[in-house]
């Protein structure tokens, strides 16, 4: 055995597959810049590498992969919103994510679980009721089940917590979660093999804007030309447009989260409940996440603190009354960039060349695939908005179009 | 827990008090552009740094300003808004027909 081992190892027919080549210098131009290494960046290099033929890009990371937001979410996949807008978007989206594994040759960990949302009250059954028609209409699988059936599907959930009976459910078949750090690997391997050039550690500060049009790029690796560019910065959103001289509404929050220590498999869906402002799934590991709303007023920072732990926590032994005794191993803030419909900005900015990918707040995770799709188009048509993400343009804020999500998007995630 | 020192009642956990918003100036809506107001009613500044800022204390619906760092947290000043407005706003009323348009 050890002598086999010694074989492989030095047996030049079974290479290690290197997943990310070395990095390389700066090239001095690109045909199109991605600032921004998280899914969302990556993804838009993998489809324009794919199916637009383009390979002269260069996404830039100020940190490593999937380092920021992408790696901080709780890695929710649905489509159960509230607009015909956000549901046929994020329905393509978990449509796609049920092939990346496949796709990208990289184990994603998706695992289709199904989402359950709780009604404490007689107004949320009314607003659920409506989510779960349109979720029919355009494209996704939605129902409302009543307390047996929420019993039947998680046995371990309290239907009586304190003063808030759950009256009724939204079940979200569709619903799913994955490895959220795998996503952007599995891009960025493939976008790499394609040609596509990652560049970690390397942080736009400035940006060259001639004329009203993007032409290069300042990094603290030196002056880069593009062609044009795409910003893919969440968490740091309304700090690159500003870069841009863009008026954005954007506004930044921290979201904290946790998880246990692991625990035997007891709890198959993802649970949120929107009146205890909390949401828990168990992950294939077997810990438990728990996530919330974003924090009460603005910070561009990642601490985190005992009192909103606290609370909702607090809510989460409400609903799941024996995890009282467990352990925490984990806990962490990302950063959201909030609008104020809830709905992300994606599309053509003031700036030539420009393209934003921007406001993804505490929804930005789940729609990977099909914003990386969508912006890919976006780019290699030279500007041409795709239907799909037309209702997400940074101008709906001024033609007062806003496509408000913030029902079907606050803290039930 | 995080204090703040309210004007008016002195050092108090932050769970006491609400988030109001960037203070801003508002355009007089009767004479600003559509697009003017779409700006005040949408758009934020979100600034990394310094901030002057709207905040309640909730027992008491006591609203004061606070300068605070969005980067690390830090309260610098809270104060009374009257040092802020410090004269006399008059209001003219407005006809029905104007309001109307």
């Amino acid at each position: 055995m050890p002598f086999n081992l010694l074989k492989y190892g030095l047996s030049s027919e079974y290479p290690v597959e290197v997943d990310l080549p070395a990095p390389k210098e700066l090239k001095s131009s690109y045909d199109v810049v991605i600032i921004g290494g998280g899914g969302h960046g990556l993804a838009t290099a993998y489809y324009l590498s794919k199916y637009h033929g383009i390979t002269n890009i260069a996404v830039l990371e100020k940190g490593y992969l999937g380092g920021g937001n992408t790696a901080r979410n709780t890695a929710v996949i649905r489509s159960n919103y509230l607009t015909s807008e956000g549901v046929r978007f994020y329905a393509e989206s978990v449509r796609m994510f049920e092939g990346l594994s496949n796709e990208f040759d990289f184990n994603i960990m998706y695992s289709h679980r199904g989402q359950l949302t709780l009604a404490h009250t007689d107004a949320t059954v009314r607003s659920f009721r409506q989510r779960a028609e349109v979720n029919k209409h355009f494209g996704g699988r939605t129902e409302m089940i009543d307390r047996q059936q929420i019993r039947e599907l998680v046995p371990s959930l309290n239907l009586d917590p304190g003063h808030l009976p759950v009256i009724a459910g939204l079940w979200h078949i569709d619903g799913a979660t994955a490895r959220h750090d795998a996503v952007a690997w599995g891009y960025a391997k493939q976008a790499a093999k394609r040609g596509v050039e990652i560049h970690q550690l390397t942080e736009v500060q400035e940006l060259v804007i001639e004329n009203g049009t993007i032409t290069a790029v300042k990094t603290n690796r030196g002056t880069i030309k593009c062609g044009c560019a795409v910003q893919a910065v969440a968490g740091m959103s309304s700090q690159l447009m500003k870069k841009a001289g863009i008026r954005s509404p954007i506004q930044t929050f921290p979201l904290q989260a946790m998880v246990t220590q692991p625990f035997k498999p007891f709890l198959d869906p993802l649970v949120s409940s929107s009146a205890l402002h909390c949401y828990v799934q168990q992950t294939s590991r077997g810990e438990v996440v728990f996530g919330g709303g974003s924090d009460p007023y603005p910070l561009l920072n990642t601490r985190s603190t005992l009192d909103l732990k606290e609370s909702l926590l607090a809510h989460a032994i409400e609903m799941f009354p024996f995890l009282a005794n467990a352990k925490l191993m984990r806990q962490w803030a990302g950063i959201t960039d909030m609008t104020p419909d809830y709905s992300p900005i994606m599309g053509l900015s003031p700036v030539n060349n420009y393209y934003l990918d921007a406001g993804w707040g505490t929804w930005g995770f789940k729609a990977t695939p099909i914003c990386g799709k969508t912006m890919a188009e976006l780019v290699a048509s030279g500007g041409k908005v795709p239907e799909l993400i037309r209702p997400f343009g940074l101008e709906r804020f001024s033609t007062f179009q806003q496509v408000n999500e913030m029902g079907a998007t606050a803290a039930s995630h | 827990m995080k204090v703040m020192t309210c004007p008016l009642n002195g050092p108090r956990n932050i769970s006491e008090f609400t988030y109001g918003g960037e203070f801003k100036q508002m355009p007089d809506p009767q004479t600003c552009s559509d697009a003017e107001w779409a700006d005040y009613v949408f758009n934020s500044e979100d600034i990394l740094g310094v901030v002057r800022e709207w905040w309640m204390h909730n027992p008491s619906s006591y609203w004061f300003l606070v300068e605070r760092h969005t980067g690390s947290d830090e309260i610098l000043r809270t104060f009374d808004p009257k040092e802020v407005f410090n004269a006399r706003v008059e209001f003219t009323a407005v006809t029905a027909k104007e309001t109307a348009r």
